[in-house]
């Protein structure tokens, strides 16, 4: 008598979970560098030093300090705090907006569904990076414009994600059942849909999180994000471009900031997704 | 020499023992029926023959195809074997197949994975294998898409699919649940004549006892995992001894008689009159007008007090539409819905509140109709929102906790979740949110055609006892003839979205008139017939 393991795929369930607690690490990291850059940073960064500028990475400063003579960490800590701010906002405003517009959608269908949905497609249609380059550059550049720009775009992506699972979920026999009980389609929107589809906002939110971060950091790169002397870790970057030869320290760590905390959102949104469903088996 | 022969299969996922020692045999050119309730491990049993089993299972036994151990096979060994040796036809048509693949290519891939042949040799293949299970290439080109094709239809190529390499075992899982009965029957003829005339094996996968009957030469019962009983069908199902199995024939057949045919005067609950349901048609030319479809087509139907009204047809005969027009879930584009004398769904949202508590229904499918994330108390409470002023608190709790015991589940369950009921305590649950603002009228939609023959039992006799308790009458939707058998008083059939009979049960089933009923009467399985025709 044999005794035969069957060859499965592999059991996911390790490797989904440690993506999702290195991407919750990376995030909380983040996060905790914005806290801790509103009670301390290793330095002012408002201090300008010109004796000290441009030094490697030391003790004394362990990320180097600028052309100005301020200190890289102390502008990369409070760095994450626009980029956190920008990045919560926009996202919050697609949820927002984008949300109840795509539950509308899915239950109106006809007109109101080609109306919303096909004015998303005009958003969608533009490119976004330049489309928000054309609103800071009338509005003038600024935090809060970048907001509004980075937002924008991300309406029709929730409102999107918001109808599509909402229409699955209307052909559902609970939503039937919800009818009989002469409910109507503002209530069961609200009831039965929205909490039935709350994983997938939580997943796209996360993602859309990280999207912002990296669309800040882009708007600032070429100065249309938080202006001087706001540090943010876009305008590091372009900043550093000219000295990379010597002081390369300049564009390696706001680079690496960038990228662990997008890396990290990602993560996190991924591991969530799997996490709320397990049936989602894309080793199959 | 056995085809098939599985000695002492044992399956374990963890802490649960799915198969607890299986053997079984199957002979060259016979059909085996392997019946049981879901759960029971029929379908593990089938997968295991192609070690497709779950994940993270251990399995031991042994499995051997002819000579060859397939328990002891390679992962290339078996390839060859899944769909080469043994082919597979799975239950739903619907998912079996490539929506995006043409029916030809789908047939000449299977065919292509298992035999050197080129391009176009696998395609003429392919041709004859669809024209072997009935679907000729003239009226089915092979650039079909699935989509193209009646869930019958669909059944036919993924059967082709199966056969096309001839195997030497086909293992049918419940091919034929999904279908109507007229389908069912033609499936089933086409599957016999198909390993017949290979002389191939069939593993016939079921929960309905009449089809094995008509099927199969010899029979195995399952339970929890393992074989109860097995034999030659006729002297088997003659003579069960296990009293699971004796169970299992007794609620297949219903035996409930027939309710007594009531000519009630009594006033009606509901009365459709001249319904009609129509969908916006497809233009066929610009200069025609789209011709509208009628789904239901001038429909007229009254349920009286107390009394249960089976409808009865095929999918597509506008069965479905008919009953949402009834709740008042369709625009009518004709005729006219009164519930106790008042025309339904009324102008004003007050009137339509106080209207619709009389009015209630119980889906299909026991696990869709309910959101998964609420609790049994929210859901059963919910058609409370049709009051003026529902029960709040404790005393909603204690309404809802009285009706679930009225339908036979523990007080506690209000405090779960629907996940954590079985198929037939969610029907029990969803009877009791439909029965929790008195309702005059219940509509219940295939509500017993998911559940396991036992359960579908008990459930029927719940509906019934409920009926005399509290006077309600049901309007029952099912393709099931041996549902309505059991409880209804009267029969409608349904077909192309009309009524073409109308009468008691007794009168329809015993005296059928129209050429349509009659069809249906005869497509059905039905266990004594079969039985009688094996002589046994």
């Amino acid at each position: 008598m044999s005794e035969t393991t069957i060859p499965g795929p592999a059991t996911r369930g390790g490797r989904a979970s440690a993506a999702l607690w290195l991407g919750a690490a990376l995030t909380g990291l983040f996060v905790a560098a914005v806290l801790l850059s509103l009670v301390w940073t290793p330095y002012p960064v408002a201090d300008l030093d010109m004796a000290g500028r441009l030094r490697a990475p030391s003790a004394a400063h362990w990320f180097g300090t600028d052309h100005f003579g301020r200190d890289v960490l102390s502008m990369i800590l409070v760095g994450a705090r626009n980029s956190l701010a920008v990045a919560v906002v926009a996202a919050g405003v697609g949820l927002l907006v984008g949300v109840p517009l795509g539950l509308l959608a899915a239950a109106k269908g006809g007109l109101t569904d080609e109306l919303v949905m096909r004015s998303n497609d005009l958003i969608f249609a533009f490119p976004s990076l330049l489309l928000a380059i054309m609103i800071t550059a009338v509005a003038g550049p600024g935090a809060i414009n970048a907001v509004i720009a980075i937002g924008v775009f991300n309406i029709p992506v929730f409102a999107r994600v918001a109808r599509g699972a909402a229409l699955s979920l209307w052909t559902r026999d609970y939503v039937l059942a919800a009818r009989v009980a002469g409910k109507g389609k503002g209530l069961i929107s609200l009831q039965h849909i929205l909490p039935n589809i709350a994983n997938l906002l939580i997943v796209q939110g996360a993602i859309q999180f990280s999207m912002g971060v990296l669309a800040e950091a882009a708007l600032s790169y070429v100065g249309l994000g938080a202006q001087p002397p706001t540090p943010s870790w876009g305008r590091m970057l372009n900043e550093a471009q000219t000295l990379i030869g010597f002081a390369p320290w300049l564009a390696i760590f706001p680079g690496v900031a960038i990228v662990l905390s997008v890396l990290g959102l990602n993560l996190l949104g991924d591991g969530l997704r799997d996490l709320f469903d397990p049936k989602l088996d894309r080793s199959r | 020499m056995a085809l098939l022969r599985i000695e002492d299969l044992r399956l374990r996922i963890g802490e649960a023992e799915l198969l607890k020692g299986v053997s079984l045999e199957v002979e060259p050119g016979e059909t085996l029926g392997l019946v049981g309730e879901s759960g029971s491990g029929k379908s593990i049993t089938a997968l295991s023959i192609l070690r497709l089993s779950p994940p993270g299972a251990t399995m031991s036994g042994r499995i051997l195809l002819g000579d060859q151990d397939l328990t002891a096979a390679g992962e290339a060994e078996m390839r060859a074997v899944r769909g080469g040796q043994v082919g597979v036809v799975f239950q739903e048509p619907m998912t079996a197949l490539n929506p995006l693949m043409r029916i030809g290519d789908q047939v000449a891939e299977s065919i292509a994975l298992h035999r050197r042949v080129g391009r176009a040799e696998a395609t003429a293949q392919a041709a004859r294998a669809l024209e072997r299970v009935g679907l000729p290439a003239s009226r089915f080109p092979l650039d079909r898409y699935p989509h193209e094709l009646s869930g019958g239809q669909r059944q036919r190529v993924a059967i082709a699919m199966a056969m096309a390499v001839k195997p030497r075992l086909l293992i049918a899982d419940e091919p034929t649940t999904a279908l109507d009965v007229t389908t069912q029957a033609q499936i089933l003829d086409l599957l016999r004549d198909l390993v017949r005339e290979d002389g191939a094996g069939l593993i016939l996968i079921t929960h309905d006892l009449a089809v094995v009957a008509e099927m199969a030469d010899r029979v195995a019962i399952m339970r929890q995992g393992e074989i109860v009983e097995q034999g030659p069908t006729g002297v088997l199902l003659r003579g069960l001894t296990h009293p699971y199995a004796r169970k299992l024939a007794e609620d297949a057949v219903l035996a409930s008689a027939a309710p007594p045919a009531r000519v009630s005067d009594d006033a009606p609950v509901m009365e459709a009159r001249g319904v009609v349901r129509a969908y916006p048609g497809r233009r066929t030319s610009p200069w025609r007008r789209a011709q509208p479809f009628r789904a239901v087509d001038g429909v007229s139907l009254t349920v009286r007090v107390g009394e249960t009204v089976g409808l009865v047809g095929e999918s597509g005969s506008g069965k479905s539409t008919l009953l949402r027009a009834v709740l008042g879930l369709e625009a009518l584009q004709g005729g006219e819905v009164r519930l106790d004398g008042a025309s339904f769904p009324p102008a004003s949202p007050a009137e339509a509140r106080r209207l619709r508590r009389k009015i209630q229904a119980v889906f299909q499918d026991p696990f869709g109709s309910f959101d998964p994330r609420w609790r049994v108390e929210d859901l059963v409470a919910e058609p409370f929102h049709l009051l003026e002023r529902p029960p709040m608190g404790a005393a909603r709790r204690a309404a809802v906790q009285a009706m679930l015991e009225r339908v036979g589940l523990p007080p506690d369950a209000s405090d779960r979740y629907p996940h954590q009921f079985s198929g037939g305590q969610r029907q029990r649950i969803a009877i009791a949110r439909a029965l929790i603002t008195e309702p005059r009228l219940v509509v219940l939609d295939e509500a017993v055609s998911a559940l396991d023959v036992t359960v579908r039992a008990q459930v029927l006799e719940l509906l019934a006892r409920l009926s005399q308790e509290l006077g309600v009458s049901y309007l029952f939707v099912t393709h099931d003839l041996g549902v309505v058998r059991a409880i209804c008083h009267r029969v409608a059939v349904m077909q192309g979205g009309r009524i073409v009979e109308e009468g008691t049960t007794d009168d329809v089933f015993l005296r059928p008139r129209h050429a349509y009923t009659q069809s249906l009467l005869s497509a059905t399985p039905n266990l004594e017939r079969a039985l009688a025709a094996r002589g046994a």
